[in-house]
């Protein structure tokens, strides 16, 4: 299991700081999820962990930065999934999960036997078998977010990041791919970041929640402890009631306005 | 996993095919031996082999002399444009992008003007002849442009900035060269025959120009097979799956560039083949780029020589510009297989 550690981790685009001097320790195998509202920041620390965004300060996985890393190394320690992947049409689901074994092979390799039996295995673990040979254009909503996280998975990196991973799903296809991730977390003992919309569902499959708003963190802990009415009406301007379940789920309801008279 | 099934018998067919089209190039002609003799005397060239294929001195060195060399070029002008396209549309990820995209094609085209205009009587009698020499100098010189106007954004505007860098260099080269035929319409004539290709007057000493270029472009892109399928994902997926983006389109598109200002150099500007020919590919054998590529190599080779055919033998001797050829062929084969394809989904 791997940890990841952020330090004073800042994201600056052309002239805006969508992450201010982020810090924050993720235990080995745990769960955080970030959330916040639009444009908080969410996606863009997502992306600089994935190496997609240049940041300073340090991001540290198992002690050591990853700007010291290669792009390959990198890639084989940190497996993202978008927001909105590309799949490209006219690939196959097999050759799309493939596409996850390209940080162990050399720049002009090709994909050995090991490689295509270990995408085998991804696909039958992940009950994908159906999808292998369909291309990638005719898969539903649900099926393309499947066949994203077994590339993910094909990967074999120890750290998973999801931005918004359910954010085209429906709520029952939303349940399956958070099970999906959770599964899988325990199985490989994966450390997950994900970023959430769904504050209901990111308490429930978190380990711990942070909430950032306009870059800085402004709250971290438990999904008791960071879900409440109060908070959620500050930074994300919302009108919500918080129930508290007695399994200890968090449940955040939005309550409509009173209607004028 | 039935394509790498499948997959396996692209590659074989279609080196038959060009073969095919090789044999066939050199047995038909204008002028020379009867057709059939042509591959006995082949066969007879080999060591250890003695046929009597019964053609003259002089009818050999029509074969060897005049149609193979022109042959082996128009395979290296296919080959080269078909898998330069291919990789360009792979690395912009942009479907309608072909080798000229850059400005290779306007740059070459504004050299061999200069060339011309300076020179009237014309330079292939000189003992270098400088005009296959400038066109790939003005080739590259375009393209060196383009890049580093184009290369001042990040990520995915850099493709974009870059391919709107190459429209304005082409813009003013092709300006350039305008203004240069309005003051000596003269040589409007020669200029548009070099424009519109020509393989005719191709020797082995052309080949042997372009031939180092060719290979290295080639072998280059075919290493970057596997790499363009990643590309897909898009520039940021790819980075996350451990590609150096910007480093890989870069080296992509020296390779292709440099191949497409060499074959230009010494045939003009064939249009039509860089995007007809991988699109064929596709619809046939599927989008991967590691059956693209040397596929479109093949095909390209083998389709430019049979291009090539009818223009030498029809209303000879005036020649039909290749350009013209490639055009009137690729256009409607295009048109059916993109027909037949939607017909059959």
């Amino acid at each position: 299991m791997t940890s990841l550690a952020f330090d004073q981790v800042r994201v600056n685009y052309a002239k805006r700081t969508a992450v201010a001097a982020f810090t924050d320790t993720v235990k080995p195998g745990e769960w955080l999820c970030i959330i916040g509202p639009n444009g908080a920041g969410k996606s863009s620390l997502l992306r600089a962990i994935a190496g997609v965004v240049p940041h300073s300060g340090r991001i540290l996985v198992d002690g050591s930065p990853l700007t010291a890393r290669s792009s390959r190394r990198r890639a084989q320690l940190v497996a993202y999934v978008p927001q909105s992947p590309v799949l490209p049409s006219g690939m196959t689901g097999a050759e799309y999960v493939l596409l996850g074994r390209n940080p162990f092979v050399t720049h002009f390799g090709h994909e050995s036997e090991l490689d295509h039996a270990m995408v085998d295995d991804v696909i039958e673990r992940l009950d994908l078998a159906g999808l292998a040979t369909r291309d990638v254009d005719t898969l539903s909503g649900g099926e393309r977010q499947r066949l994203v996280i077994a590339r993910a998975i094909a990967q074999e990196a120890p750290i998973l990041l999801l931005d918004e991973p359910t954010a085209a799903l429906d709520i029952g296809h939303q349940q399956q791919a958070l099970e999906l991730v959770d599964t899988l977390r325990l199985e490989h003992g994966l450390t997950v970041v994900s970023s959430m919309h769904d504050l209901t569902l990111a308490g429930i499959y978190s380990d711990r929640l942070v909430l950032i708003h306009e870059g800085h963190t402004v709250a971290s802990g438990i999904a008791r402890d960071v879900l409440n009415a109060s908070v959620l009406a500050e930074f994300y301007g919302a009108n919500v009631r918080v129930h508290h379940e007695d399994d200890g789920t968090v449940v955040v309801v939005p309550s409509k306005r009173e209607t004028l008279k | 996993m039935s394509m790498r099934g499948a997959s396996q018998w692209w590659i074989p067919a279609a080196v038959v095919a060009l073969a095919c089209s090789l044999l066939l190039g050199v047995m038909i002609g204008p002028a020379g031996p009867t057709w059939w003799r042509v591959p006995l005397e082949l066969l007879n060239r080999l060591p250890l082999l003695s046929i009597d294929s019964g053609l003259t001195e002089t009818q050999w060195a029509i074969v060897w002399q005049i149609r193979a060399p022109r042959v082996v070029l128009a395979a290296f002008v296919g080959s080269t444009l078909s898998i330069a396209g291919a990789s360009y549309q792979g690395v912009f990820r942009n479907p309608l992008v072909d080798p000229y995209l850059l400005g290779v094609a306007a740059g070459a085209g504004l050299g061999a003007t200069i060339v011309i205009t300076v020179n009237r009587s014309g330079t292939s009698s000189w003992i270098i002849d400088p005009l296959p020499l400038i066109a790939f100098g003005g080739g590259l010189i375009a393209v060196l442009v383009t890049y580093l106007v184009g290369t001042t954004g990040k990520g995915e505007r850099s493709s974009i900035s870059l391919v709107l860098a190459g429209v304005a260099v082409t813009s003013l080269a092709t300006a350039a060269q305008t203004f240069l035929l309005q003051r000596n319409s003269d040589v409007i004539r020669q200029v548009y025959s070099w424009i519109l290709g020509r393989l005719s007057s191709a020797t082995w000493s052309d080949v042997r120009l372009v031939l180092p270029y060719v290979v290295f472009s080639t072998v280059v892109l075919l290493l970057h097979r596997r790499l363009l399928d990643v590309l897909r994902v898009g520039d940021e997926e790819a980075t996350a799956l451990g590609v150096n983006v910007s480093r890989v389109r870069l080296v992509v598109v020296i390779a292709a560039t440099l191949g497409t200002a060499s074959v230009v150099a010494v045939s003009g500007l064939i249009g039509f083949v860089g995007i007809i020919v991988p699109h064929a590919v596709r619809l046939v054998v599927g989008t991967s780029y590691r059956l693209v590529l040397p596929i479109s190599l093949l095909f390209g080779a083998a389709f430019l020589i049979l291009a090539d055919i009818p223009g030498r033998v029809l209303d000879n001797p005036a020649e039909t510009p290749i350009g013209v050829v490639t055009a009137f062929l690729g256009a409607p084969f295009f048109l059916l297989i993109l027909r037949t394809r939607k017909n059959e989904r």
